[in-house]
């Protein structure tokens, strides 16, 4: 590990964006003609090699399946997939495997917990706490829970700035309250919220917490200990790991108490045709054949990242976030979306009389690709006061020169609608 | 560059800037909102009928340059026209942006100022953006209750 540190860190402890960039194949084309620019991270990551090569050599060399067989393959694939949980786990801090559930994404392992642990505990006239800020995937599971249990799903408000407004999520956060999920990283706006301090509030109150990481994985280094929070949902696709692959982190009390999410093969311990004996966690929560490859492939991206250092990968995208930011700002006509004090390296912009998608498409074909639309995040836009944002977000491929084409895309944006 | 011209002709920009008969009808004798979930453009077509003919129509709504000219240009297009020539128009309009690009013959001159959309052809997932209108007043021309959803 010492050699790649060195390898992708100049003396200065900087992220050495070259070497980065050359782990990543997709960048080996044009689109249109054009080098590709790609700032739709939060959307899904480019993969390195690194990872890559781990699914293949899954695949190529030991594949078979997990827990199951006697033979050479199934304990080679079973290690792999064993070693991939202890990397995921020690890259959230925890110490303990059996809290570490895969899951298909973030909005499994959310589903997850709403369909067992809020079932159990969500009753008629109950709260959910979210806030404003949430993607999709950490309101509708709540909204779904809250439907079925005649309970009342509570948003703390965000402000100008698209930060959480602490002083409103404090009163929010009453005797009914059963369950508040929050954002750690928005995925519209890149708000960082201090979910500590969140968490502590729930906590106070005896109010168990879950953290939708799903945007803070590729940017933050992460400590469910510290951060104190009962669940925290992640995504292997966004932090440079394979898609269809994800985990969930509980405290294992949770995850002892909690009735299983799906009924099959691997969580058992014993099936009569009476009664069936389920298996302790994490198993117990992994019904089925699970993605042996794509956990693999989610292990090797923690590798990815460790190797690349949190603390220059953080460095390097507060840079292009300043950047982005300063020359966004200076352009007439631009109005950001979201300008957090804390922020992970997203930019969501509208242009004045110009559409998102209109914006988007002109871009794409400057070979500059950006998301644009509701971001999955409908409460967040009509907050703003906006049907649709473009956004730009960051990786640790960027560079500033990618920052200099979407601006020169923006500045072609306003020439075909002058 | 070139496509680009091709898909935001000057006619579509100015009908996204200034959009024809804009705003809803009161009253109006048939009316449909429209959906694209994917990008949560929305429009509401409201229209009246006299004798079998389309004899006034409005829309409003949010969405891109491309559903607002298609929204405009489309009220523009079946004013006056019975509903069996309206639904051949939506027809052929269709055909215009989806039909396969190689057999592909110059737009039908029945069209008129609507083939200034051909240039959404090379832009596949714009397609909808262009007929959410047409789905739209289609729905309220069949007196459909439920909004009508581009997906």
């Amino acid at each position: 590990m010492g050699a790649m540190l060195e390898k992708r860190q100049a003396s200065s402890g900087r992220l050495d964006v070259e070497s980065v960039r050359a782990d990543f194949p997709i960048f080996e084309q044009t689109v249109y003609g054009k080098p590709l620019v790609y700032l739709d991270s939060a959307a899904s990551a480019a993969k390195p090699r690194q990872v890559i090569a781990a699914e293949v050599e899954c695949y190529e060399r030991y594949y078979s399946n997990v827990h199951r067989g006697v033979h050479y393959l199934s304990q080679r694939s079973t290690e792999a997939y064993e070693a991939a949980r202890t990397k995921v786990s020690r890259f959230l801090g925890c110490g303990c495997l059996r809290e570490v559930v895969f899951t298909r994404g973030t909005t499994e392992a959310i589903n997850l917990v709403a369909s067992t642990f809020g079932r159990q505990r969500v009753g008629a006239g109950d709260e959910v706490l979210i806030t404003g800020l949430e993607h999709h995937s950490n309101i509708v599971p709540w909204q779904m829970l809250c439907e079925e249990k005649g309970a009342r799903l509570v948003v703390a408000p965000i402000d100008d700035r698209g930060e959480v407004i602490l002083e409103e999520l404090e009163p929010r956060l009453g005797p009914r309250t059963k369950i508040a999920a929050f954002s750690h990283v928005s995925n519209a706006l890149g708000t960082i919220n201090p979910v500590g301090e969140m968490v502590a509030m729930a906590k106070e109150r005896g109010i168990p917490t879950l953290i939708d990481g799903a945007q803070a994985a590729p940017h933050l280094a992460i400590d469910v200990g510290a951060i104190g929070c009962d669940f925290y949902a992640l995504s292997g696709h966004k932090m440079y790991g394979p898609s269809g692959i994800g985990a969930l982190w509980a405290k294992l009390e949770h995850l002892e108490a909690m009735p299983p999410y799906q009924g099959g093969g691997e969580m058992i311990t014993t099936v009569r045709f009476e009664k069936t004996e389920y298996a302790a966690p994490p198993a117990k929560f992994e019904a089925g054949t699970p993605n042996i490859a794509g956990a693999i492939g989610m292990g090797a991206a923690v590798d990815y990242l460790h190797g690349l250092g949190p603390a220059a990968v953080a460095a390097h995208e507060e840079e292009l976030l300043a950047e982005a930011t300063r020359r966004l700002q200076e352009l007439p006509g631009v109005r950001l979306i979201g300008t957090a004090r804390h922020k992970a390296a997203v930019v969501s912009f509208v242009v004045e009389g110009v559409h998102a998608h209109d914006v988007g498409t002109i871009l794409d074909r400057e070979g500059v690709a950006v998301r644009a639309g509701h971001h999955c995040a409908q409460p967040v836009m009509e907050r703003f006061g906006v049907a649709a944002t473009a956004r730009a977000s960051f990786g640790v491929y960027n560079t500033r020169d990618d920052i200099d084409r979407l601006v020169a895309g923006i500045a072609k944006v306003k020439e075909v609608f002058a | 560059m070139s496509e680009l011209r091709d898909l935001y002709q000057e006619v579509i920009l100015d009908h996204n800037k200034a959009p024809r008969n804009w705003g809803a009808l009161e009253p109006h004798d048939r009316e449909a909102l429209g959906h694209n979930p994917l990008c949560g453009d929305q429009l509401k077509v409201t229209l009246n009928l006299n004798d079998g003919t389309i004899s006034d129509i409005r829309f409003e709504g949010s969405g891109c340059a491309i559903s607002k000219a298609s929204g405009s240009l489309m009220t523009e297009a079946v004013k006056g026209k019975s509903l069996a020539e309206a639904e051949t128009l939506f027809e052929s309009f269709h055909q215009l942006l989806t039909g396969d690009p190689s057999v592909r013959e110059k737009a039908p001159p029945a069209l008129g100022k609507l083939a200034v959309f051909e240039g959404v052809r090379e832009f596949p997932v714009r397609v909808k953006c262009a007929t959410l209108a047409w789905h739209t007043l289609h729905a309220a021309l069949e007196e459909k209750t439920a909004p009508v959803s581009t997906e």
